[in-house]
């Protein structure tokens, strides 16, 4: 399209040119589509994929056990060792069940919530919300999660309120519980708005009929919102889960001597035990991992909604 | 139809793209740094050792890339250095040991001239092959060091240097003065279940020496000598020890940062750390204590060592000169808190800051430097030369799955 009005060119000379360029382009849809494509193309060739292809070689080398450096012999040792060392077997456990229980957690308050805004809130306070779940998305990523460690501290915020009303010390601090509530915080935005997405899309009429059928409210939600919303909440698992699968700063904050999670494994690996090989192959972990949950996803139809 | 299932195919596409970052994050970024030489020489010759050494400065070439710790840099001591010779100091921070080897590793040689990589890096750096031999006739100062660093294990092979010994110092038993009236003398405090939930010390392999220093003066049948070097029983009475305070470990810090914010809110009264992390908390008012119990302490000695294929080697060597003088060095002791390694800096040290020389232990009896086990990368090879100590990569997988 930009290509038709540009041929608004002055000069008679220019204009011909833009012409023939133009209809060459309207003739030729493949050219059209070559044009738009290549540079978003060969910025996710070049860094996605090529980035993950040395990863993956990487993950079938080794490193000289003193000196660090990289040799170059083929092996699936990397493999073998986190398949059959315990503590990365748990460490894996750990990251998933987080990245499902904050995923399950998240869906459930995000859903009244995107509820409320796609359906019952007026345009004002809708945009209101939408302030709301978006600033703190451009406030840093550090600093969320530095001013948790602030709530959570010994005499922090938290003990302090809750020795106002007479409840103790919860004392969360360096435990899975302020891993676990940092990632639901931080994540939240992540799952609202793509089941807020599928919420607005469901038209009025689906649930007049089923309330012309005789379907009251729970009924209504259970068999026709809930479904409807099913690929939103989905899309937003996929977010929560992935960005909880790979997070290794909250956890290294926030979290105690039982924390370990594949990114820090994998963090860990690269800054302090100079063994990129080992932290390749770490990596290849999440991302069959998302494999599995993209396949599964796609089925339900979600991907589309995101 | 066909419309609908093409878009599909690329939300599925953008999403996994998206997912990948996410997962692969920490990973992904370094992989263009391809590896530098293949293979390893594990215990048996550095291969540069045979590289010529520089004979005579010469003119310096203007400029000098350092990778040096924070504070090591500072401009009291760097713009003196670049008015004197010329030579344009650019600094390139690292944040471990571990940083520093790879940046040496990575920079694709030819990058950096110097690093100042403590004890637990340098055997790294100079098997790798990426430290040059350096001779110690350009620099004068040098025979003024304490016998101790002028030819230390962790930087002289066969009496060959691979740089400039720098400054030291200890880790220390830090400990809140409010939770521990009676000053502790022993590193029993921070095994001792009685301080469940209190305890800090160093996210750091390097702490199996810790341990293994404590043992050898609680466990003489394990027959310990040196904490660096460990035969598998004495690795893993070591490890042991470590996983049963485990329980007992309220955070395993990995930046000076964390430890000084957890003794500052009463997250964690005991601990292992260094010097810094306690004059920052008695700069904040905290009232912190500080102690190297009877058992000794670890510790760390920094070297500036010369890169194997340093572009600037004339001003490196005029900036090896320049560092080892007994003012510079006092300077660098007094501002960041640590012991000079040229005997002649006390004097200045007390000019800088009265009573800094005996604060710092510029003066200290050589009994207070036997005191300390410096940190040095274990290898395979021990002292006696047999082949059964556990090597510095054991350190780092037992620390991962056997400690944490």
């Amino acid at each position: 399209m930009a290509l038709t009005r540009a041929a608004a060119a002055p000069t008679p000379a220019d204009e011909g040119l833009w012409l023939r360029v133009s209809s060459a382009l309207w003739r030729r849809p493949w050219a059209r589509a070559t044009l738009l494509l290549t540079p978003g193309l060969a910025w996710f060739v070049l860094l996605y994929l090529a980035a993950l292809v040395v990863l993956l070689i990487n993950a079938f080398w080794q490193t000289n056990q003193f000196t660090g450096n990289v040799v170059r012999i083929w092996s699936v040792s990397n493999f073998t060792t986190i398949l059959t060392t315990t503590a990365y077997l748990e460490d894996i456990g750990r990251t998933v069940g987080m990245a499902a229980a904050v995923t399950v957690v998240d869906a459930l308050v995000a859903f009244p919530f995107a509820y409320y805004m796609a359906r019952l809130a007026t345009s004002r306070t809708r945009t209101a919300l939408f302030v709301a779940i978006l600033l703190p998305l451009w406030a840093s990523y550090l600093a969320k999660v530095y001013s948790w460690l602030l709530i959570f501290t010994r005499g922090g915020l938290l003990d302090w309120s809750l020795g106002k009303v007479g409840l103790g010390q919860a004392h969360l601090i360096y435990t899975n519980w302020a891993v676990f509530i940092v990632f639901c915080y931080i994540w939240l935005p992540f799952m609202i708005i793509p089941v807020y997405a599928a919420l607005e899309r469901i038209p009025n009429s689906q649930l007049e009929a089923s309330q012309d059928l005789g379907g009251r409210t729970w009924r209504t939600v259970r068999s026709v919102m809930v479904p409807l919303a099913l690929p939103g909440i989905v899309a937003g698992s996929v977010f929560t889960f992935s960005l909880t699968l790979g997070d290794y700063i909250t956890p290294l904050l926030v979290g105690g001597t039982n924390s370990n999670s594949i990114g820090y494994i994998i963090y860990n690996n690269v800054g302090t035990a100079n063994n990129f090989p080992f932290a390749a192959a770490m990596a290849v972990v999440p991302i069959v991992i998302m494999a599995v949950y993209l396949f599964g996803a796609r089925a339900t139809g979600a991907l589309e909604a995101i | 139809m066909k419309m609908r299932s093409l878009r599909r195919y690329q939300v599925a596409l953008a999403v996994a793209g998206l997912a990948l970052i996410s997962a692969g994050c920490g990973s992904s970024a370094g992989s263009g740094g391809a590896p530098s030489g293949s293979g390893g020489t594990a215990g048996q010759s550095v291969p540069t050792a045979k590289l010529p050494v520089l004979q005579k400065i010469g003119k310096g070439e203007g400029k000098l890339n350092l990778i040096a710790w924070e504070g090591y840099l500072q401009p009291q001591w760097v713009k003196p250095f670049e008015q004197q010779t010329g030579c344009q100091v650019n600094a390139k921070y690292a944040g471990s040991s571990d940083e520093m080897v790879a940046l040496m590793k990575n920079g694709g040689g030819g990058q950096y001239d110097m690093v100042s990589s403590s004890g637990d890096a340098d055997l790294r750096i100079l098997y790798a092959g990426d430290a040059r031999p350096v001779n110690v006739n350009l620099i004068p100062s040098w025979k003024q060091f304490f016998p101790a660093f002028k030819s230390p294990p962790f930087n002289t092979i066969n009496g060959v240097h691979y740089g400039v010994s720098l400054q030291w110092g200890p880790n220390v038993l830090m400990y809140s003065k409010k939770a521990f009236p009676t000053p502790p003398t022993s590193w029993s405090a921070i095994y001792d279940a009685k301080y469940k939930g209190q305890v800090t010390v160093p996210d750091n392999p390097i702490q199996i020496a810790d341990a293994a220093l404590y043992l050898q003066k609680h466990k003489p049948s394990l027959g310990i000598n040196d904490p660096y070097e460990l035969t598998q029983p004495q690795f893993q009475a070591a490890v042991s020890l470590l996983a049963g305070q485990k329980p007992l470990i309220e955070k395993y810090w990995d930046l000076a940062s964390q430890e000084i914010f957890d003794f500052k809110n009463g997250n964690a009264t005991i601990g292992a750390g260094w010097p810094y992390q306690v004059s920052a908390l008695k700069a904040d008012k905290f009232d912190i204590g500080d102690t190297i119990p009877s058992e000794g302490a670890t510790g760390w000695a920094d070297t500036w060592m010369l890169a194997a294929k340093a572009p600037d080697i004339n001003c490196a060597y005029m900036w090896m000169r320049y560092i080892s003088t007994p003012q510079v060095q006092a300077e660098q002791a007094v501002n960041y808190g640590e012991t000079p390694d040229n005997m002649l800096a006390c004097s200045y040290m007390d000019k800088i800051q009265a009573g800094s020389c005996a604060q710092y232990h510029a003066n200290a009896p050589q009994s207070y430097f036997d005191a300390i086990a410096l940190w040095k990368t274990p290898i395979t090879t021990c002292d006696n030369g047999k082949q059964d100590c556990v090597p510095y990569s054991d350190w780092v997988s037992a620390w991962n799955t056997q400690v944490k």
